[in-house]
């Protein structure tokens, strides 16, 4: 289902720095990507480094590539029936496609939060207890605790259900259920957070609670973000990629995306004229 | 006329007045469709339900009716000695003026009268076409038979006259009322819908009548044997009862033994079936690659299609034996049918049953659930035993019940395989026997209807049909909640 192009560098070969186009040296960097489903190329040569402890806002119209981009980050797009990447994409200088990577490590390593919320049908604490009971993260009773607790204050949540952890996570709101699984997806401690238009079904209030978490989330992690709202981009990022039609089509600091755009798609995209 | 072709013909009027009602509302738009109120077709059908409909019902209506007349037509020319007699009697009186009647039909009138004026024998004459009679029919006989003749033609023609009568009625009328503001639509669809309800009313009645029936037999059989010999007594022992005893036997009718064989066979079955059901049905949703899915998945249906008198076929001489003979082999005493095989047999045949129940439900898990636990680095066993599982217990647990009111209703295979006798033992190695095995056995053979050695059959059966009923609805009920929680 999944071939790496060359799998040549080995596992935690630091030394080996990429170069050329859109390779920056960065906490991820994607060289030359492209991604079938089926007979249907999705992505076509990718490239685009991801900086570490920063937020990254990929945008394009809908179709573009965006989501299926960011599956590729984790790898999420195993599970895609017929769906093949090539290419390479390292993180931390590994390739995250080699075939000595064990992938659950991997997606331990860089997390996801879904577009739309999906919390486990399960008590509010036991979802967010479930990542670090499968990866052993906790040794005590009071260690868990201490985890739920810490990530549901991250989140943003901890006021909110403090005193509900036993009820169910899916009898929350749908802003709510959203930090929960922002919340869950922390527990690991991951060092990479994907998030797929993460408010497109939030009120302005919860929006921009979660834009306010991002920000905060930023000192600690690497954050790539997708996003349909210019403003939401223009806010919470530092740098910005646009996609279109499959390819990346420009990327850079996120002022300079929005204030002097190179490329005359960009530039339509933003004034609204395609999507 | 016979019924069928009149109908026939009815229908047959009824596709003509289809084909001149479109083509009369194709004139009313003018050539401008968009005219009317309602498509061509539903002014065809208009005007064809008007024709056929009421004619049809008619002929229907007489056709249920017409018996009762015709009996009451002969019993009007009975003399009053004859009605004073038993009922059987009667009956077979009744009978005989049927026969001579229908051989009446096969001669001619002139033959008829013929034979009638010059007393000839009409046991050789009838006998010659045919038809044989007995004895000598009476003067009241021929008389009441001549009777039932006349009124059977009357019945023939007039029924055939006023049906296609009422056909051309109905297509005239409706044929009138066809204008392009007509709502043949609404009027069409109305129609349908009360055909649909009349369907889903038969079902229900049908439902409802064998219920009733059921429960007027088991209240018989509680007339004559009080309830708590049945629900606790622990003997099973009718007796036999063969035709034309007074039925007054004194049997052992207890229901004790029959549950615990059912129970106990269905909870071997169900042990059987519902692991490797289910964990069929997780390799199948979750692992299988399409192409192995495309493969199995109609393998494993297709055993659900085996008639399970085979399945029985193969506990009663292949799994029974080898069993005996693995047990005797080992110095374990096997009888050949026993709660072990029955079980076992069952199981297997259940296992389509929870398997492709199992995997619809964990299907309809959302995938956003899987995603959101791999993305957490969870791996796949993990999803599915943490994830995937939990959310589809509920609909695990419908299949279940489900399942287990397949095993307890089940006949054929326990008949087989089972062994008749009623015994209440925890040895699964033992034959035990359940209260499908002796509906069948109590039913069959030479019967006295009366006798409660029959009439538990139906005590047994509307147990039986209590406990699969609760079994299904509360397998439902859990089903529902399940699907309504991911919709
Ligand atoms: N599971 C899949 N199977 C087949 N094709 C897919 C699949 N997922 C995405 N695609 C195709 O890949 C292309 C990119 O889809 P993707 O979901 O990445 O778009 P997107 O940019 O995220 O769009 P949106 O903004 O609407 O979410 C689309 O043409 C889509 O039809
Ligand atoms: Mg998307």
């Amino acid at each position: 289902m999944v071939a790496a192009s060359d799998a040549s560098v080995l596992n935690g070969s630091g030394a080996k720095t990429l170069t050329g186009p859109g390779a920056h040296s960065g906490k991820i960097s994607a060289r030359d990507v492209n991604v079938f489903y089926g007979e249907n190329q999705a992505l076509k040569s990718v490239n685009v480094g991801i900086p570490e402890r920063s937020v990254m806002a990929f945008i394009g119209p809908s179709g573009c590539g965006k989501s299926t981009f960011l599956r590729c980050i984790n790898r999420m797009n195993d599970t895609i029936a017929g769906c093949r990447v090539t290419g390479k994409i390292t993180l931390d200088n590994e390739d995250i496609y080699d075939s000595k990577l064990d992938v659950v490590q991997l997606r331990a390593r860089v997390g996801m939060v879904f577009q739309k919320p999906n919390p486990f049908p399960k008590s509010i604490f036991d979802n967010i207890a479930y990542g670090p009971r499968i990866h052993g993260l906790a040794q005590s009773k009071t260690d868990l605790e201490g985890i739920v607790t810490a990530s549901l204050k991250k989140a943003g949540l901890w006021d909110e259900v403090k005193d509900r952890l036993k009820e169910q996570g899916t009898g929350l709101s749908g802003g709510q259920q959203q930090r929960l699984c922002i919340a869950r997806a922390i527990a690991v401690g991951p060092e990479v957070i994907l998030m797929d238009e993460p408010c497109s079904a939030l009120d302005p209030i919860a929006t921009a609670r979660i834009e306010e978490l991002i920000d905060d989330l930023r000192k600690n992690f690497t954050i790539v973000i997708v996003t349909h709202s210019m403003q939401q981009a223009a806010r919470v990022s530092q740098h910005t990629a646009f996609f279109h039609l499959g390819s990346l089509v420009e990327k850079g600091e996120t002022q300079q995306i929005f204030m002097a755009p190179t490329d005359k798609r960009t530039q339509d995209y933003i004034t609204g004229r395609i999507g | 006329m016979t019924r069928l072709l009149l109908s026939a013909l009815i229908l047959a009027l009824g596709g003509a007045a289809y084909g001149l009602a479109t083509d009369r509302a194709r004139q009313l738009s003018g050539g401008k469709l968009s005219n009317l109120h309602s498509r061509l077709s539903y002014y065809g059908f208009f005007v064809a339900l008007w024709t056929v409909l009421p004619a049809l019902l008619l002929v229907i209506a007489w056709s249920i009716a017409e018996p009762m007349v015709m009996h009451s037509v002969v019993q009007s020319q009975l003399p009053a000695d004859i009605l004073t007699k038993s009922k059987a009697e009667v009956a077979m009186v009744d009978s005989s003026i049927g026969t001579i009647a229908d051989g009446f039909q096969r001669l001619t009138p002139t033959e008829l009268a013929a034979a009638l004026a010059s007393k000839t024998s009409l046991v050789d004459l009838l006998g010659s076409k045919g038809v044989a009679l007995g004895t000598e029919p009476e003067a009241f006989q021929i008389a009441a038979a001549q009777q039932l003749n006349r009124w059977s033609d009357l019945s023939r023609y007039g029924i055939t006259t006023i049906a296609l009568g009422l056909a051309a009625l109905g297509f005239v009328l409706s044929m009138f009322r066809l204008t392009g503001k007509l709502r043949a639509r609404n009027a069409v669809e109305k129609i349908m819908l009360a055909g649909l309800v009349g369907a889903s009313t038969v079902a229900i009645l049908t439902t409802a009548g064998i219920v009733l029936s059921m429960l007027l037999e088991t209240i018989h059989f509680f007339q004559k044997v009080p309830p708590q010999d049945f629900f606790l007594s622990t003997v099973w022992d009718p007796r036999f009862s063969a035709a034309g005893s007074t039925g007054t036997a004194g049997g052992q009718f207890g229901l004790l033994p029959l549950l615990w064989g059912t129970t106990y066979i269905s909870l071997v079955a169900l042990v059987v079936a519902v692991p490797i059901g289910l964990l069929a049905a997780i390799y199948m949703s979750e692992y299988a690659s399409k192409r192995v899915r495309t493969v199995v998945k109609p393998m494993l249906e297709l055993l659900a299609g085996i008639p399970t008198i085979v399945y029985g076929l193969f506990a009663l001489i292949s799994f029974g034996p080898f069993l005996r003979d693995a047990g005797a082999a080992i110095g374990v005493p096997v009888s050949a049918s026993s709660v072990l095989t029955a079980g076992f047999v069952m199981g297997i045949m259940l296992i389509p049953f929870v398997s492709s129940l199992s995997d619809d439900v964990i299907n309809a898990v959302p995938q956003t659930l899987r995603d959101g636990s791999l993305g957490l680095g969870a791996t796949r066993s993990e999803t599915i035993k943490q994830v995937v599982l939990p959310a589809a217990l509920p609909g695990v647990i419908g299949a279940v019940l489900l399942a287990a009111s397949r095993a307890i209703g089940e006949t054929m295979i326990v008949v087989l395989a089972a062994g008749i006798a009623a015994n209440i033992t925890v040895n699964p190695l033992q034959p035990v026997t359940t209260m499908t095995v002796k509906i069948v056995s109590q039913l069959t053979g030479d019967l006295e209807f009366n006798s409660p050695q029959t009439l538990v059959a139906f005590a047994l059966g509307l147990t039986l049909f209590t406990i699969t009923l609760g079994l299904n609805i509360y397998a439902l009920s859990v089903v529902r909640r399940f699907r309504e929680h991911y919709e």
